[in-house]
């Protein structure tokens, strides 16, 4: 049989009887093997890797915790108390799949601020950078569900919350929320559908990072000082230089992730969430997971409803305002690669940008404590302030600062960077 | 520039964790609990004094549906030992061959017997509140066994100015200081083994290391192994690293 073009020669005659007929080792070989990375990524270029090994995790354990689960609103609590208490090792899979969504987030968090720093976002690869919001935002509707299967006060009324918003939309609004509940409470047709769901969505995950991956090997992956690599001297191949250290980093990750495991595995649950779901009695306060605080600030820092002038007819409700800006903090994200401006990728060469990346930073994390807090009161305006520097950084600095920013001189290649030599 | 932007990261990390940690400050007195700390473990004579006024106290009230007599070998009882805590419940178990429900002795499988046939009747009997199910108080609480400590030792007069609601109990600890339950425990109320009429302070502690216990019953085996996978980890990240510095030591 005569090869097909662009395949490899292998010296084990199995696999290339194999390779002749599906290329997979000529693929592995050029995507893992020999491909190109440039030599001076440093550890922050482990987390993509990293946040797949999460995805895997997260996949491996749901699919044993599904064994044990019932969808059912009578027995879904008692169900995941079984699995804790009397399936073998239950325990541990039940706290791996809980803190491994936090940690999950915690890695994609830092990915995408790896490419906010070091523009990754810019051409060309901004669809890799769309493709990678569409993960995110995916998986913030997988964690969603699935905390509501706990079926908890928190996860019955944190669902109850999110569910509402959507009735913020004019005029089909309310009858949005029937259709997605099933009904006209978060009830057991919403349980069943969210479980569907939460089976269903990671595998779309998978899905669509195999398509974000195929992009990143097209464009091959930016670095820290955001010059294409020019010529072979600035590049290493990805094995064994790059395998032996995103290893090593997911080692690392990993440890830390099994300490959380193993001896604070509640530390980030709320009380609220082992009592059984109560439609009839609202918990004091209802905390949303870390991963979606900011978001959640975001939701509330909408406060006052907008009247056409010198009327009392509202035009945008402070809540629709909310919804608006929670989901359009997300989708902003998306066009920020047509939003920045600036010609140099790296923020290591803008003195100006990346201050105000740093202070973008604070303003998430001051909006985080603000979402976990009761609503209202003089929080509530430092809430404002936040938000309006998140909208503020991506819709006025980010694209006026390209024009007016004055930059560092950059190398003019990786080579010639005398900051990231080994 | 790495340093800096790793700090960044370890600043937002910190915020968030701390941010998630924030709870409304009840005025609870905090108590050393054996169990509590990373590395800790049950002081289980404790637990097991606890079960005891569980048994004789809190289980005329409260069920523990979630836990099954076996699971009481976790607490250092032999079978033969949790055999006869079992047999002295009666459990309905049906339908026989005639299609009758009968009662029989409860086996260890069986799950904790529980004071009431369902929640109304549980109501019922209690003027109206639900003495809730306790197989997870100690995780469902702010505060945990300082919470149910809490409780069981807090009950006073009310302050003059406070208008009692008839039926409920004056009580420093509960959210909003009028509880339903009566004054469960009393001093010498309960009888130990060795012989000891127990304290109420003293029998509090044991039923809120007991409840603890019950809410958490795998943490010992989940520590025990926590250490030996972090051992394990820790070595294999060395080893990750050595293998790191000598791929990447000709790189320049
Ligand atoms: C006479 C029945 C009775 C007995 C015996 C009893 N309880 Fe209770 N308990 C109740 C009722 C009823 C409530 C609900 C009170 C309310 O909602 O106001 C309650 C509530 C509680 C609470 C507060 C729960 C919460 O919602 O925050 C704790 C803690 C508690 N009991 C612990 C105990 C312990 C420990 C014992 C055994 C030492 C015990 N109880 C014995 C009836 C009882
Ligand atoms: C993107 C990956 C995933 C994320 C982020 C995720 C997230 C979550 C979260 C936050 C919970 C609530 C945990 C708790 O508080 O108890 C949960 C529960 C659950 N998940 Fe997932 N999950 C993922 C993948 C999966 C998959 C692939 C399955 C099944 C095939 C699955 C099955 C379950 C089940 C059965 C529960 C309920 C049991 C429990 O709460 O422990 N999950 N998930």
């Amino acid at each position: 049989m005569s090869r097909p073009a662009n395949t490899q020669k292998f010296d084990n005659c199995l696999i290339q009887w194999i390779d002749e007929r599906l290329p997979i080792f000529t693929m592995l070989t050029k995507e893992y093997g020999v491909f190109p990375m440039p030599k001076n990524a440093n550890y922050l270029w482990s987390f993509g890797g990293i946040a797949l090994t999460m995805l895997i995790i997260m996949i491996v354990t749901g699919v044993f915790l599904a064994m044990n689960y019932t969808p059912n609103t009578a027995l879904a609590f008692d169900s995941v108390q079984r699995t804790m208490r009397d399936v073998n090792y239950g325990w541990l899979l039940r706290y791996v799949h809980m803190n491994g969504a936090s940690f999950f987030f915690i890695a994609v968090y830092i990915h995408i601020f790896r490419g906010l720093y070091y523009g990754s976002y810019k051409s060309p690869r901004e669809l890799l950078w769309i493709v990678g919001v569409v993960i995110l935002i995916l998986m913030m509707a997988t964690a969603f569900m699935g905390y509501a299967l706990p079926w908890s006060q928190m996860s019955g009324w944190g669902a109850t919350v999110i569910t509402s918003l959507f009735s913020a939309i004019p005029v089909i609004g309310d009858g949005l929320v029937t259709w997605l509940w099933g009904g006209f409470s978060v009830a057991n047709p919403t349980l069943n559908r969210f479980f569907s769901l939460h089976f269903l969505l990671p595998f779309v995950i998978l899905g669509v990072v195999f398509i974000h991956v195929w992009a990143l090997h097209v464009t091959g992956s930016n670095n820290p000082t955001g010059v294409e690599p020019k010529s072979e001297k600035d590049t290493l191949p990805f094995h064994p230089y790059f395998t032996v250290k995103d290893s090593y980093a997911l080692v690392t990750f990993m440890t830390i992730f099994l300490s959380v495991v193993f001896f604070a595995p509640l530390a980030l649950t709320e009380p609220d969430h082992f009592k059984h779901f109560n439609p009839m009695q609202t918990p004091p306060e209802i905390v949303p997971e870390w991963y979606f605080l900011p978001f959640y600030a975001i939701l509330r820092s909408f406060t006052h409803d907008i009247y056409i002038p010198f009327t009392d007819i509202i035009i945008l409700p402070a809540k629709l305002q909310g919804v608006m800006g929670m989901f359009g903090s997300l989708l902003l994200l998306m066009v920020l690669p047509w939003l920045d401006t600036s010609k140099v990728k790296s923020a290591r060469y803008r003195p100006v940008y990346k201050w105000c990346l740093l202070l973008l930073l604070v303003s998430l994390c001051v909006l985080g404590y603000v979402g976990s807090q009761p609503a209202g009161g003089s929080l509530a305006v430092v809430g404002q302030v936040a938000t309006a520097y998140y909208f503020l950084h991506f819709i006025v600095l980010v694209p006026v600062l390209g024009f007016v920013e004055k930059t560092c001189p950059v190398p003019a290649s990786i080579s010639d960077d005398p900051c990231c030599k080994h | 520039m790495k340093k800096k932007l790793i700090g960044f990261m370890v600043a937002a990390a910190l915020c968030l964790g701390g941010a998630a940690h924030a709870e409304e400050g009840g005025k609870l007195a905090h108590q050393y609990w054996p169990e509590r700390g990373v590395f800790g473990k049950y002081d289980m004579a404790s637990v097991q004094r606890g079960f005891q006024v569980y048994r004789e106290v809190c289980s005329n009230c409260h069920s523990l549906k979630l836990m099954s007599y076996r699971d009481l070998k976790g607490l250092g009882y032999t079978d033969a030992q949790v055999k006869a805590v079992a047999s002295a419940y009666t459990v309905q178990d049906g339908p026989n061959d005639e299609g009758e429900m009968f009662d029989r002795p409860a086996r260890p499988s069986d799950r904790f017997h529980s004071p009431f046939a369902n929640d109304k009747a549980a109501r019922a009997a209690n003027g109206g509140a639900l003495p809730p199910d306790m197989s997870l108080l100690a995780n469902a609480r702010p505060g945990g066994p300082d919470y149910i400590y809490g409780i069981l030792t807090g009950y006073g007069t009310a302050p003059a100015d406070v208008k009692m609601t008839p039926g409920l109990y004056w009580n420093d600890t509960f959210p909003g200081h009028q509880i339903a339950m009566p004054q469960p425990l009393s001093d010498g109320q309960v009888t130990y083994s060795n012989g000891d009429a127990a304290s109420t302070q003293q029998a509090a502690r044991d039923v809120a290391q007991f409840l603890d216990w019950a809410s958490n019953p795998h943490m010992e085996a989940r520590k025990a192994m926590g250490i030996k996978v972090i051992l394990f980890m820790l070595f294999f990240v060395g080893i990750m690293r050595a293998a790191k510095r000598k791929v990447w030591a000709d790189v320049h």
